[in-house]
């Protein structure tokens, strides 16, 4: 999750800054020096949420997160459901149902029983919430200073009902892109509980489980080209990294993308961009042009994704590059935040 | 640089000491709590400029609206010609 | 947003670019002051609705740019102290200073934090007696009433364990030294929105006389921005050059008397170092003798060190608008922002990180419709 009061960004390589664990720029480089290199496979370069299998005739999805969030409860909701929510979304983001999740846990000694209750519980709703089950865990305890009250690793598994791949190499010129409802809620909502910024505000993390939507999509017969839900790095870090993957080029109108006035506010306060702030419930969908009217439809009879607008376009021109057009008709270029994103006072 | 966003006041903390005097300003739909001792003359409904936790000022209306009137103007002219 | 979204308004964009262009006769250079200028210029695309013969060079609205590099390196001598909390706005944490930036510092142990009012570093300190709550005090005179407001605090309510190292700096004599260099290509300012609300215009006036330069006190938003630089352009056309408010919404020529009182209060004026620029006489802000106990510096024992650019960092330039960033032969090669040579590229405001950002030239310009 991204760490909003701790960005990052240095010249020096020798060592992890928090920064590379921001979805921006840092972090891309450091999969690419040390990850990637050492852990080579087809599967891996495919760069999606999740890993694409074949077991005889199935295909299946896999994936793994970590969340390290602090604070571990937060308006709308905890570590724990944001460990369910955000493994079921990665499956979903590779067209497939999400069925079964593992969860260790890395608890720091002198962690309050009662916390680790509610957050089990947070699970527990939100698994069932899914339809998934948790099958396998484990449990491990690190002294007192060495962890963060909780830590929490999850991998699921799922069976892909796409018919074709859903992945950046499907995208095509011409798709539209459909963001399923509004940014930054997430973000704003952790802030609301950091330390040294502290609001009023009554916005709520957007944490959700998205399978659904995507099923509808698919029974609906839409050709879903790519899914991508939106977390650390936001909208903004969605596209580029899709962008940059398939070399196309994107344009997003700025009036088009849907951000509620408290999030927006909270956002111009800090001086924040909520195009790169987290979000939880929300993914971006690549479409054919001609089935946009369709997909939004589909999307927006389903709860989590009602608020689904259309945002912008892929074009063969300028590959690898995000353009946004202002609501005063210039452009700009939408790029990878280096490490996070600072709120400022200039 | 100077980053100061304009919100509206919605209540306020009166002091003895006006310079302790704050006000909760509403930024669409986010509240904080703002220091008004650089605008005393500060009352609920006023909009103020805040940077770092200070209300600089407060927003003149009238002031406001006078480039879109111009415009307006600028808009009239455009369409007899 | 009231008072935002409506100067973002295409239609009142679009009016005042083309009232730009009737007007524009020759081709004039504009400087904006504020960082935050630039960077809503950069982000809402602004440059491509104006006419070709405008051209815009970005000037030293950064406080964080032109805080010298001996500046950041007492900022992270300090901040590596035990028992300190080294408190700032986020806008300082990567500002690369000769062994590291205040990021680096937090990254191998010392206690940094984001703050988002100086008050806030108060309020620490006062809930953490055992600590030394440090603030870096950095910002124009936007920021100096907030500031020497919680200097005076501190002093009411007695809170000992707090300190500020202070890093101001006044606009006006830097705008004077911009234009009396003889590379000086800027024809007219568009001065700084939120620095004049608190200052009033007054003393702006002296310097668009003697220099024969228009300064036109402008906003933030794209309006804003189109409305400055129509008015100036209108100057310029006309061989006028005096002082214009387009923010009258905010700013009065006499400023915000409590607020400058604050700070006659707290700060006297004093010459300064800038980054890029150099030695300013009486362009920063220093603690009066009252309030001195209160200064980081006097509080902390810190050797005297030099400090070097980078070399190749043409910030200098870049900052009095002699360059663009995209001139820097170093600019997205050997300086971005994840390996920054100079501030401009790090600061959120600076204008080569704008410019990484926002701007690419060697787009194809079919989209820009």
């Amino acid at each position: 999750m991204p760490d909003l009061t701790c960005p990052v960004l240095t010249p020096a390589d020798d060592r992890i800054l928090l920064g590379h664990g921001g979805g921006g720029r840092l972090m891309q480089q450091l999969l690419e020096r040390v990850f990637l290199p050492a852990f080579a496979s087809p599967e891996l370069d495919a760069r999606h949420d999740g890993a694409l299998l074949h077991v005889g005739t199935e295909r299946l999805a896999f994936t793994t997160d970590g969340y390290v969030v602090r604070p571990l409860i937060f308006p709308g909701g905890s570590i724990g459901d944001l460990a369910v929510n955000g493994t079921v979304n990665d499956l979903a983001m590779c067209g497939a149902k999400p069925l079964w999740l593992s969860a260790g846990f890395i608890l720091e000694e002198g962690l309050d029983i009662q916390t680790l209750d509610q957050i089990v519980a947070s699970m527990r709703d939100a698994a069932r919430a899914a339809g998934v089950t948790l099958v396998t865990g484990d449990t491990k305890v690190v002294d007192r200073g060495k962890g963060d009250g909780v830590f929490i690793t999850t991998a699921g598994i799922g069976r892909v009902e796409a018919p074709a791949t859903v992945g950046p190499d499907a995208v095509r010129p011409g798709d539209s892109i459909i963001v399923s409802g509004d940014i930054g809620r997430h973000g704003v909502a952790i802030l609301s509980v950091r330390e040294g910024l502290q609001f009023d505000a009554p916005i709520v993390s957007d944490c959700g489980p998205l399978w659904e939507p995507v099923a509808a999509l698919l029974a609906a017969g839409i050709e879903v080209h790519c899914l991508r839900d939106l977390t650390r790095g936001g909208l903004a870090s969605a596209l580029c990294e899709i962008a940059a993957k398939r070399q196309v080029g994107i344009r997003i109108d700025d009036a088009l993308v849907p951000v509620d006035e408290a999030v927006r506010g909270a956002c111009e306060m800090l001086g924040l961009d909520p195009l790169y702030v987290a979000c939880e419930g929300r993914f971006v969908a690549f479409v054919p042009a001609a089935q946009e009217q369709a997909a939004l439809t589909v999307l927006s009879n389903v709860p989590i994704s009602s608020g689904a607008v259309p945002v912008g376009t892929v074009l063969p021109e300028n590959p690898g590059i995000v353009l946004s057009r202002s609501r005063i008709g210039g452009h700009r270029v939408v790029d990878l935040f280096s490490g996070e994103q600072l709120p400022r006072i200039c | 640089m100077c980053l100061a966003v304009p919100g509206k006041v919605v209540a306020i903390v009166p002091d003895g000491d006006t310079v302790l005097r704050r006000a909760t300003v509403d930024f669409g739909g986010v509240r904080k709590d703002v220091a008004l001792a650089f605008t005393p003359d500060a009352q609920i409904g006023d909009y103020v400029l805040v940077h770092v936790g200070f209300a600089l000022s407060v927003i003149d209306e009238a002031e406001a609206g006078r480039v879109f009137e111009a415009l307006r103007q600028m808009g009239e002219l455009e369409e007899l010609q | 947003m009231k008072y935002v979204d409506e100067y973002n308004d295409a239609q009142a964009a679009a009016r005042l670019c083309s009232a730009i262009r009737s007007v524009v006769k020759r081709p004039w250079t504009l400087m904006e002051i504020c960082g935050g200028q630039t960077h809503s210029i950069l982000k809402s695309g602004l440059e491509d609705l104006l006419p070709p013969a405008i051209t815009l060079v970005h000037g030293p609205g950064c406080p964080v740019c032109v805080t010298p590099v001996g500046l950041i390196d007492r900022a992270v001598e300090i901040a590596r102290v035990p028992g300190v909390t080294f408190c700032s706005f986020g806008d300082m944490l990567r500002v690369p200073g000769s062994a590291g930036s205040l990021l680096d510092a937090k990254a191998a142990g010392a206690d940094v934090r984001i703050i988002y009012s100086p008050l806030d570093a108060v309020a620490l300190a006062k809930a953490n007696p055992a600590q030394q709550v440090v603030f870096f005090a950095v910002g124009f005179e936007t920021t100096a009433p907030a500031n020497a407001m919680a200097v005076r605090t501190a002093e009411r309510e007695r809170v000992e364990n707090f300190a500020i190292l202070v890093a101001h700096v006044r606009v006006p004599p830097a705008i004077e030294a911009i234009l009396s260099a003889s590379d000086c290509r800027v024809n007219a300012f568009l001065g700084p929105g939120h620095v004049c609300t608190v200052m009033g215009y007054e003393e702006y006036e002296p310097i668009a006389a003697r220099y024969h330069v228009p300064i036109v006190v402008t906003g933030f938003e794209p309006v804003d921005l189109l409305e400055g630089i129509y008015m100036a352009v209108c100057q310029l056309e006309e061989r006028r050059a005096t002082v214009e408010n387009q923010y009258t919404r905010s700013v009065q020529r006499s400023g915000n008397r409590d607020a400058q009182d604050c700070v006659a209060e707290v700060f006297q004026v004093v010459r300064r170092q800038w980054r890029g620029i150099g030695e300013i006489a009486d362009s920063g802000l220093a603690l009066r003798a009252p309030y001195r106990r209160f200064d980081a510096e006097e509080r902390f024992a810190l050797g005297t060190q030099s400090a070097a650019e980078a070399p190749e960092c043409i910030a200098g330039f870049v900052l009095r608008g002699v360059c663009k960033p995209i001139e820097c032969p170093a600019f997205r090669t050997r300086c971005t922002p994840e390996r920054p040579l100079g501030a401009p590229m790090v600061s959120s405001e600076g204008a080569c990180a704008a410019y990484y950002r926002y701007a690419r030239p060697d787009l194809s310009s079919a989209h820009a419709r």
